[in-house]
């Protein structure tokens, strides 16, 4: 079998490319952020009100199992074809994933550090804020290196209703029987993810520097999904 | 007329039901795929997954691969494999396959790893060979772990099923694209909420499961943690 693969395509088409590159990482570092803005004060609120936990993990855990090419279909009446019916379902996604660490990592903090905080003077949020959240951060990392990853894979999603990004390139292959464009996109999508993903690994090495003086941090489990 | 009340006049019209583009058939192929998919995957993960966990070999590969394969787009696969084996069952399977290895291969391996190694001393201690303990202590105490994967897995196979019939295949999507294609937005509303609905029915359907063949003694266990 021979295929349609030719390497000019690619020099030809470096400002597409860049520009796809571009749209995609905005289409799925924006839904980070929003998600990430939302989950840290939910998670709080659920770790203060452990009542309501349950609840709201059984709705995050609903939201994940929506097809994301379904959530496309229905928000376009309400936002168009454009970027924000890609970025609010992801940003649900990333919600889903993140609140639950949040909350475990938050709850994961040793008694002797909440206790030490609480006779140092420091109280309720103010607790959470300087001594617990610090501690969670590499549980809240984990779920946003998840969230990034999944993102920036399902954003080609949208790409079949219309919504521009490195997806472009497979309904351009597949509507031409062109592999170049396919595998490119193939190549550069899995490129941004671990390039995100060394990023978000990167600020966790940043944000936790007492990991490196002693031997006192948790190390974060690693593998289980979902 | 709103969106929501067009795709309800869609559900009740009684063409939506009958025929090949009617609504029982295109649910049917929809499980089909899936469930093909997903006994595909299993096949493939779970003893993978259990060797993995009982003998410690290969955990590296197997969790990074796992990571690894979530950036994979489908889209992409489905595009690539289209693109060089053709329009069929067959390559439009496989990057739903691919879609559902990891989350069972590290779920089962994550559970067999979890076991508590006192019961793994207590069950050598009375005797058992390794095929024993990996069925008859390792499995049963994984259990919740494994059903959890073949959840996750299932469900994304459910929701990208979808995209299949981008690429020709039926399935729920080809309410999706034929809508979008004919500027039918009910009809792309309808597919939608039936692949929302499919898909929390198989989390369900998996909720169950788990109720109906994990060992009390092991929820338990799992409860008091």
């Amino acid at each position: 079998m021979t295929w349609d693969w030719r390497w000019s395509w690619i020099s030809d088409h470096y400002d597409l490319l860049g520009d796809l590159l571009g749209q995609h990482l905005y289409l799925s570092v924006l839904p980070v952020l929003f998600g990430l803005l939302i989950a840290l004060p939910l998670g709080i609120l659920c770790v203060q009100v452990p009542r309501l936990y349950a609840p709201v993990l059984a709705l995050t855990s609903i939201f994940y199992a929506l097809p994301s090419l379904a959530l496309f279909v229905v928000l376009i009446d309400y936002t168009g074809f454009t970027g924000w019916t890609v970025i609010v379902p992801l940003t649900i996604y990333t919600l889903s994933v993140l609140v639950r660490n949040v909350v475990d990592g938050l709850r994961s903090v040793p008694e002797a550090v909440s206790q030490a905080a609480t006779a140092m003077g420091f109280t309720g949020v103010r607790r959470i804020l300087q001594v617990d959240l610090p501690v969670a951060i590499p549980v809240v990392i984990a779920g946003l290196r998840v969230a990034t990853v999944s993102n920036i894979s399902l954003v080609s999603v949208g790409s079949l209703i219309g919504i521009s990004g490195l997806g472009q390139l497979f309904v351009d292959g597949i509507q031409r029987s062109f592999i170049t464009p396919i595998i490119v996109g193939i190549v550069l999508t899995v490129v941004l993810a671990v390039l995100a993903d060394a990023v978000l690994v990167g600020l966790q090495w940043l944000l936790t520097p007492w990991t490196r003086t002693q031997k006192s941090a948790k190390p974060i489990p690693e593998g289980v999904t979902a | 007329m709103n969106i929501v009340s067009r795709a309800v006049h869609w559900f009740g019209l009684s063409s939506s039901w009958t025929g090949v583009d009617g609504i029982p058939n295109r649910v049917g192929e929809h499980l089909y795929y899936s469930g093909l998919s997903l006994l595909i995957a299993a096949l493939i993960a779970l003893p993978l997954g259990l060797f993995v966990g009982h003998t410690g070999r290969g955990a590296f590969l197997a969790v990074n691969s796992a990571g690894a394969a979530r950036s994979l787009p489908t889209v992409g696969l489905v595009g690539l494999t289209v693109v060089v084996f053709g329009i069929g069952l067959t390559p439009t399977l496989l990057p739903l396959v691919a879609l559902a290895i990891p989350p069972i291969l590290v779920n089962t391996y994550a559970g067999v790893r979890q076991v508590d190694g006192q019961l793994r001393d207590a069950a050598n201690g009375m005797g058992m060979k390794g095929w024993q303990v990996l069925f008859q202590v390792e499995l049963p105490v994984a259990l919740p772990l494994i059903i959890l994967g073949l959840r996750t897995a299932a469900v994304q196979i459910v929701s990208t099923a979808t995209i299949a019939a981008y690429v020709g295949l039926g399935g729920l999507g080809r309410y999706i694209f034929d809508g979008l294609a004919r500027r039918e937005y009910e009809v792309m509303v309808g597919g939608a909420v039936l692949s929302v609905l499919l898909a929390l029915g198989t989390e369900a359907l998996f909720v169950g499961i788990q109720r109906l063949i994990v060992s009390p003694g092991v929820r338990q266990r799992a409860l008091a943690k």
